[in-house]
């Protein structure tokens, strides 16, 4: 994984509670082998009628060219539903860095961060500010300071990240890596047990 | 201070502690499905790593595989493809497969506990949410994604934050025509899809006591369903007897010295919780959902909320957004409703007892000619069992059309499908947009309601018919 500092963008709003991973990536498209090309799925039934990509649905915001960028804000309980990592690989692979909500399910919230897609959690309040933004507005998420700014009105607000999960992003590495590193520890664990 | 039950898993399986970081947590048993392992599989073999612990992995076709003529080679090319590509994956990697066509095949979180795969105590993982299932046996036992999979082949260990911890009671009798199914629903009902979010939720009281196994995984099958990693049951006498006798549980002294360490997994009396919710079994109704999450929910003889009812913006909202998707108005019941569909199927509800449940209703009696009734064991086992004890005979004399195993229309991701638009009372789990495929409208129920609106082609309180 590359090693992420900071993210400066425009962002994508979609002002919908609950969006579960079934929306995000729907079942259907889970048959592929590997992690890649699953960005055009993405939130697939939301955004063609029919599922037809000649028939786009004009009031989805994917849809709207005025709206673009590498961060996606969503309404509360962003991620819920199925474990499928397939939606973090559609959010990464149509090319956002970063979902900003004011609550993200366990399992996506993991998964994000395990593909080097930020959750940034923010408040209910700093939410409705920041879709009350207009289409130009940019958002700087920066990890190391671990803090959310809107760049037009500077309203900062900091947010809360893993310290192990900010190491590994920062570095780019993974938990892998480290689990490798300890191998020896993990032997002594089951013989221990025996 | 005592220790809960989940504590004292969890204490028992951590190898290490992250400095200001996660645990290293140990994993006892590793399940994997077609759909979330192919890429996990690919990453360890681009790495060069081997597979670190193969014997604790079991394997299964589940997902994407066809409920008809399994015999025959997969249809759908890109399913046929990645069931293959399991198959190939476990033969390099010297992994136990319970593949299309093995007498032990069928949904992940059925076989598990069937085979006595899943054991009292144990740490439990798949790339599946409703691995939650297994907490029923009293093990922690929780659904990852791909690149945790990947780290389980890797090292059987995961990087993990201790969750905070939930206990909910459910005390006394249920209410004939009340069942586990019911009481689930309920309770996320009351706590919303996410309420239970970074917690796991011990269930406990007299009711759930008194719960049967099959019924217990119904219950913590669904843990996930209110935003919680997983739910889990402290064993006891009706674990140790399920137990007893099951391919790969311990058998003989072993067996007896497994249980006597199993009696040790209990919350203590002064242990404490994070959160603790009460209920009065008797209070629950049989349940059904009206919306796009499965915290809309409501007795079966109530009318969906009015917007006047609901106090927040965003909440109307939401309602808002899931009635338009299901074709229903703000403060209409339910009751006497016309659907076109049933479906008795998933980790859920396809167990033997869910099938018994349902033949006992339908017995001697004809489904609806309105209403397409899809029945599907959650095992090869299941359907076996089913035949030795006559149900598959009371289902085809009923009109169903009973299946061989699999997720079937739980996701839709094979041919078993709701058409757009249409209605279809379901025994499963999720009632996302989409989920039973695209345009569905799906209503979630016990087997017993699901069996009433089989036979009335309507959305039917099954007191009325008991
Ligand atoms: S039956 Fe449904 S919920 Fe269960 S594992 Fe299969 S797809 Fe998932």
């Amino acid at each position: 994984m590359k090693p992420l500092k900071e993210i400066e963008s425009r962002f994508v709003p979609l002002p919908i509670e609950n969006i579960d991973t079934d929306q995000i990536i729907p079942a259907r498209f889970l048959k592929a082998t590997t992690r890649d090309g699953f960005g055009k799925n993405l939130f697939r039934d939301w955004r063609y009628v029919q599922d037809d990509e000649q028939q786009p649905v004009a009031s989805f915001v994917l849809n709207q060219p005025r709206y673009s960028g590498e961060i996606l804000v969503a309404g509360k309980n962003f991620g819920c539903g199925s474990s499928r990592e397939h939606a973090a690989w559609a959010l990464k692979d149509y090319g956002f860095k970063a979902v900003v909500s004011s609550f993200f399910a366990d399992i996506f919230k993991n998964n994000a961060l395990n593909n080097g897609v930020i959750p940034v959690r923010v408040s209910d309040v700093f939410l409705a500010k920041i879709f009350s933004q207009d289409a130009e507005a940019e958002i700087q998420i920066n990890i190391e300071q671990q803090t959310i700014t809107i760049l037009l009105t500077g309203e900062q607000k900091s947010f809360d990240i893993n310290p192990y999960k900010k190491t590994c992003l920062l570095n780019g590495y993974d938990d892998i890596d480290y689990l490798i590193s300890i191998k020896d520890s993990i032997e002594k664990y089951e013989a221990a047990r025996k | 201070m005592g220790a809960t039950l989940f504590d004292k898993i969890w204490n028992q399986h951590i190898v290490q502690q992250v400095n200001d970081g996660p645990s290293v947590l140990y994993i006892d048993r590793h399940f994997i499905h077609e759909v979330t392992s192919p890429q996990a599989f690919n990453g360890i073999e681009k790495r060069g790593l081997p597979l670190f612990r193969p014997k604790q992995i079991v394997a299964t076709a589940d997902h994407n595989v066809p409920t008809l003529h399994q015999e025959l080679p997969i249809r759908d090319e890109l399913s046929r493809l990645q069931v293959q590509q399991l198959i190939e994956n476990c033969a390099r990697h010297g992994v136990e497969l319970y593949g299309l066509g093995h007498p032990n095949q069928g949904i992940v979180h059925v076989i598990g506990p069937e085979l006595g795969v899943t054991q009292p105590g144990m740490t439990i993982v798949c790339g599946d949410s409703h691995t939650s299932t297994h907490g029923a046996f009293g093990t922690i036992a929780f659904g990852i994604g791909t690149s945790e999979v990947e780290m389980v082949f890797a090292a059987q260990c995961l990087l993990q934050n201790k969750p905070k911890q939930m206990r909910i009671n459910i005390e006394g009798e249920l209410l004939p025509g009340v069942v586990a199914k019911d009481i689930i629903l309920c309770i996320i009902a009351q706590i919303s899809a996410g309420g239970a979010t970074g917690y796991f939720v011990e269930y406990a009281g007299s009711a759930i006591r008194k719960l049967s196994m099959e019924a217990r995984m119904t219950i913590c099958n669904m843990s996930i369903e209110m935003g919680a990693r997983g739910g889990l049951i402290a064993p006891d006498e009706t674990t140790f007897a399920y137990m007893e006798g099951r391919p790969f549980a311990p058998a003989g002294d072993a067996f007896t010295k497994k249980v006597a360490a199993w009696r040790e997994l209990y919350s203590d009396a002064d242990a404490a919780f994070d959160m603790e919710l009460n209920i009065q079994a008797a209070q629950v109704q049989p349940m059904i959902t009206f919306g796009t999450n499965p915290g809309m929910g409501m007795a079966i003889n109530d009318s969906i909320p009015t917007y006047e009812s609901l106090e927040a913006e965003s909440e109307k909202a939401n309602l808002k957004k899931a009635l338009t998707y299901m074709g229903l108005q703000a403060g209409q019941p339910l009751l006497g409703m016309q659907v076109q569909h049933v479906f008795i199927g998933s980790c859920t509800n396809s167990r033997i007892e869910d099938l018994r449940l349902v033949a006992a209703m339908v017995k001697g009696k004809k489904k609806h000619p309105d209403v397409h009734v899809l029945i599907v064991p959650g095992s090869q086992e299941v359907a076996r069992q089913a035949k030795r004890e006559g149900l598959d005979s009371i289902f085809m004399d009923a009109g169903f059309e009973l299946r061989q195993a699999g997720c079937s229309a739980c996701l839709g991701m094979n041919e078993d499908k709701v058409p757009a638009g249409e209605y279809c009372v379901s025994t499963s789990n999720r009632n996302f947009e989409g989920r039973q495929g695209a345009g569905a409208r799906t209503l979630l129920a016990s087997p017993l309601t699901a069996a009433a609106a089989a036979l009335t082609g309507k959305i039917t309180d099954v007191r009325t018919l008991l």
